[in-house]
């Protein structure tokens, strides 16, 4: 195989992983507006094709015809490029996840990750926390103290609960000896009894809450939330800029669903009659409804609030797993 | 009907009080008129109102009001009067102050120094009539704009004179010298910030101006009078019945209460009450009106905290009540179903299945609503020790309502003054203890449990009969009347053009509002149309006091506050 072949093989499989999580990206935000329609007792959208299953479309050319809008005191530049970083830095972040099992197609043993590098779980949680820089500088360049607030609000969350999930993740790292995904996903190969949830249950629930925060996502929904900093960083952008934030955002929430479900719940390993692929499909689905679940159901909590869960419960707890897993593995 | 047995008939309530010490002090100062007014001369004025708040326990203020006597009918002392009208700690007399002015120089003492809600209404009658209050901290206008030239509520300020103003207030001139109470001179490291007139949590358009400190609100002043639209002036010109439409704008939450409210007032200055049955429909309808005003409340306030899901849960049964309305009365929103003496017309065939069916999903959404908040630990978290209003400062605020049932006072017009036979219903006063945003939020959950006892009980008991008062100079007569002799046709003709002749005085009556005591002063000079309405809106002091509330919270508590205290911008700027 010649390494035309394997520039090849990548560019189409980057291609693919960036339609597909999309695509994914857009339909999640239909099945969130589904879903919060079921749970509040309305319909959601029902007007754009069958059960509105074309709202997507609908919304998505609206928000590439709109006007885009540039305030006049705004850093320009910057306030323009902010909203790339986002989805950029979101889709980066991909290129070290193993997907699905491999296959083979046509007698082509697929690999379905982009770069299977030694330090996978690393790559992933560094280049995704370079998109706090996009609310960071939508924020500060807008010239508008509501996205300022937003963009303080970010910077405070995101940053600390990068601690937690670090941490977090640190104890079953330790168990597994690797840094590369595909590795912590060997690790769990036994079966449902293998997971790793039920080796590091306080982690894997350290990990979940941090993934809340890290996505924006009810209850720490504070970077944008409407009734207190009007729509945070988001504030004077419209269109597809709003847009792209909205892309990022959704793209994290299916990396850390991806995430979870191959550190702790035996990624794309088989249970019992199901096949690895479909497996993993299923866990990601059951993390987004979770997601979805827990906006409806809660209120969010207040930034103070937020800090003190972030480094006076959850780092703690994290330390002291630590702690001992060190301890069981000496 | 049997229930009716147990019907004490309707008092009228007059202000027959007796503040002890105070008619002891001033025995030679003070005079009484005929509407059982206290008449002091206004150099006394300070020391009346300290001796009624301190000696004989007065220490609730619920408005100040002018009046301008320049096209009245007969005689007066001068062409200004003010009045004060107070209530005791008891909640069972109401006293009321007047004094006339000097017309060479209208000024007198402020006396925001005893209430901290007098702040407000000496500026708002400054703003409204040009009446000066020396020593008050800061007389500027409360509800019309500050370029505004004039005093709209004078007798000779035309009310067709519109005037174009577009300078803002950035409000530095309240800011600064808050901001130096508080040992802050520089103000480099502070962010000012407005929150609203239109911000998403702001419910209206009301403007809160805060001095910040990283998310911290160090200072705060309030702006209110964007949604004014001179109520009280237009009632100057239209006849009673006319006027029932504008107080539906009042409050328009619950409609229903300010046309009751309104059209108990008059009543009372007819000296009739209505008919029993009419009584049960305002009270049926009322306590309906009560019910989806606090389910508003709640659910705007949770939608603030970020519980999405129990807006619907709560807008839902709202929905299905403003179908039973529109039902009944032909709006959904602006219901105009009062009348003088009665209302439009009697409940329809099958209302009672309605109502029940509205009662259940009433129920059933504040079940699920709770189900969903009652026991979780973000919401007690957001909720509890925040926006606290302790029971004195309460009072002193001049809070009513479920605001100050919440501070931990039973305080309730429909148990002190029973009107409507709210004596013989069986229903409990809901009061909190801390008087924190929670114990406002649960307050307002069990009195909707409450109003629907009353609602039970009063279909249970409502008689047959007239609903409007047998009176033909207050009444408008049958249509086959009006339609078929000359009697009845001049009979409907003189009632629309030259509305219910009201007898010559000067009543105030309040009824237990959705969010508070709900109160009109009105002077009549015995024609069709009022000399002068004025409206206490009990949400005015709780806007009072909010900005002072919120000060050393987060924004985040600030708009939880603002939701709590159920201010509604119609009724606030009128």
């Amino acid at each position: 195989m010649g390494e035309m072949a394997i520039v090849i093989e990548t560019v189409i499989k980057a291609i693919t992983v960036l339609a597909v999580v999309a695509g994914m990206a857009a339909f999640a935000t239909y099945i969130e507006r589904k879903v919060l329609a079921f749970m509040q007792r309305r319909l959601g959208p029902m007007h754009v094709g069958p059960h509105g299953i074309l709202q997507l479309a609908a919304d998505g050319i609206k928000l590439f015809t709109k006007e885009d809008i540039v305030p006049q005191n705004s850093i320009k530049p910057i306030f323009k490029i902010a909203p790339v970083i986002a989805p950029a830095s979101a889709f980066t972040a991909m290129a070290a996840v193993p997907f699905f099992p491999e296959f083979t197609l046509f007698g082509y043993t697929v690999h379905p990750i982009i770069a299977d590098i030694n330090v996978g779980i690393l790559f992933v949680m560094g280049v995704a926390s370079v998109g706090m820089y996009a609310p960071l500088l939508a924020g500060m360049s807008s010239v508008n103290k509501w996205a300022l607030l937003g963009a303080a609000r970010t910077v405070i969350q995101l940053l600390s609960f990068e601690v937690v999930t670090g941490l977090s993740i640190l104890a079953p790292l330790m168990m597994i000896g690797s840094l590369s995904l595909i590795d912590i996903n060997d690790y769990q190969m036994g079966g449902v009894g293998s997971w790793l949830a039920w080796k590091q249950p306080l982690a894997f629930v350290l990990f979940m809450i941090a993934g809340f925060a890290e996505t924006n996502r009810t209850p720490f929904d504070l970077i944008e939330v409407e009734s207190e900093v009007v729509s945070g960083y988001a504030t004077d952008y419209s269109g597809m800029r709003w847009g792209l934030f909205f892309v990022g955002e959704y793209a994290n929430m299916i990396t850390v669903s991806f995430l979870v479900s191959i550190i702790f719940l035996g990624g794309y390993n088989p249970i019992w009659f199901i096949p690895g692929g479909l497996a993993i499909l299923l866990k990601i689905s059951f993390f987004i409804f979770l997601f979805l679940w827990v906006r409806a159901a809660w209120p969010h909590v207040r930034p103070d609030q937020l800090m003190w869960l972030c480094w006076k419960v959850l780092m703690p707890l994290a330390l002291l797993n630590i702690l001992l897993t060190g301890i069981v593995l000496i | 009907m049997k229930a009716s047995s147990k019907i004490v008939p309707q008092k009228i309530s007059k202000a027959d009080s007796m503040p002890k010490h105070f008619e002891a002090s001033f025995a030679n100062r003070f005079s009484k008129d005929e509407n059982n007014q206290y008449i002091i001369a206004q150099q006394y004025i300070i020391e009346a109102i300290t001796c009624l708040q301190i000696e004989d326990n007065f220490s609730i203020l619920l408005d100040i009001t002018a009046i301008d006597y320049l096209t009245c009918k007969h005689e007066c002392p001068s062409r200004f009067a003010l009045v004060y009208i107070l209530r005791d700690t008891s909640f069972l007399q109401t006293v009321r102050i007047k004094t006339y002015l000097h017309d060479a120089k209208l000024e007198i003492q402020s006396i925001s120094s005893l209430f901290a809600i007098a702040n407000w209404a000496e500026r708002e009658v400054w703003d409204q009539y040009g009446i000066c209050f020396t020593n008050h901290p800061n007389l500027k206008r409360m509800l019309n704009h500050k370029e505004f030239i004039g005093h709209p509520l004078r007798k000779d300020y035309p009310i067709t004179q519109g005037q174009f103003c577009t300078k803002t207030d950035d409000l530095m001139d309240e800011m600064i010298p808050k901001l130096e109470n508080k040992g802050f001179t520089s103000h480099e490291d502070l962010m000012f910030l407005n929150l609203g007139p239109a911000h998403p949590a702001s419910h209206g358009t009301i403007r809160t101006f805060c001095a910040l400190e990283g998310e911290t609100i160090i200072s705060a002043v309030a702006e209110i009078g964007y949604l004014h639209r001179g109520f009280e002036k237009s009632c100057e010109n239209h006849t009673y019945n006319q006027i029932i439409p504008y107080t539906d704008r009042l409050n328009y939450c619950s409609a229903i209460l300010n046309n009751i409210a309104f059209a108990h007032t008059v009543e009372g200055m007819l000296g009739v009450s209505v008919p029993q049955r009419a009584q049960f429909i305002r009270v049926l309808i009322g306590e309906l009106s009560r019910i989806i005003d606090h389910l508003v409340c709640l659910a705007a306030n949770l939608v603030d905290m970020g519980a999405l899901t129990n807006y619907w849960y709560l807008f839902n049964p709202r929905e299905a009540v403003y179908d039973l309305l529109s039902k009944l009365t032909g709006a959904r929103l602006t219901n105009s179903y009062m009348r003088i003496g009665g209302m439009a017309h009697d409940l329809y065939d099958g209302f009672n299945e309605d109502l029940q069916e509205c009662i259940k999903q009433i129920q059933n959404g504040v079940a699920d609503t709770l189900s969903l908040i009652e026991h979780n630990r973000i919401f007690h978290d957001r909720t509890q020790d925040v926006g606290v209003i302790k029971a004195e400062k309460a009072l002193n605020l001049g809070l009513s309502g479920p605001n100050l049932r919440a501070s931990g006072i039973a305080y309730d017009i429909r148990k002190t003054a029973p009107y409507y036979n709210y004596e013989s219903f069986d229903f409990d006063i809901a009061i909190g203890s801390v008087g924190d945003v929670y114990d406002r939020m649960m307050v307002r959950f069990e009195e909707i449990r409450q109003s629907i006892r009353i609602i039970n009980q009063a279909m249970k008991q409502i008689p047959q009969g007239p609903i409007l008062v047998a009176d033909n100079a207050i009444s408008l007569p049958d249509k086959k009347d009006v339609y078929g002799n000359i009697e009845g046709l001049m009979n409907q003709f003189k009632l629309i053009y030259e509305g219910v002749k009201v007898p010559a005085m000067e009543y105030y009556n309040a009824i237990e509002g959705a969010n508070g005591e709900l109160g009109f002063y009105i002077i009549s000079d015995g024609s069709g149309t009022p000399y002068k309405v004025k409206v206490r809106p009990p949400c005015f002091p709780a806007m009072a006091a909010y900005a002072d509330i919120i000060e050393g919270g987060m924004i985040a508590d600030a708009v939880l506050t603002l939701g709590s205290l159920n201010i509604v911008a119609g009724e606030l700027d009128r």
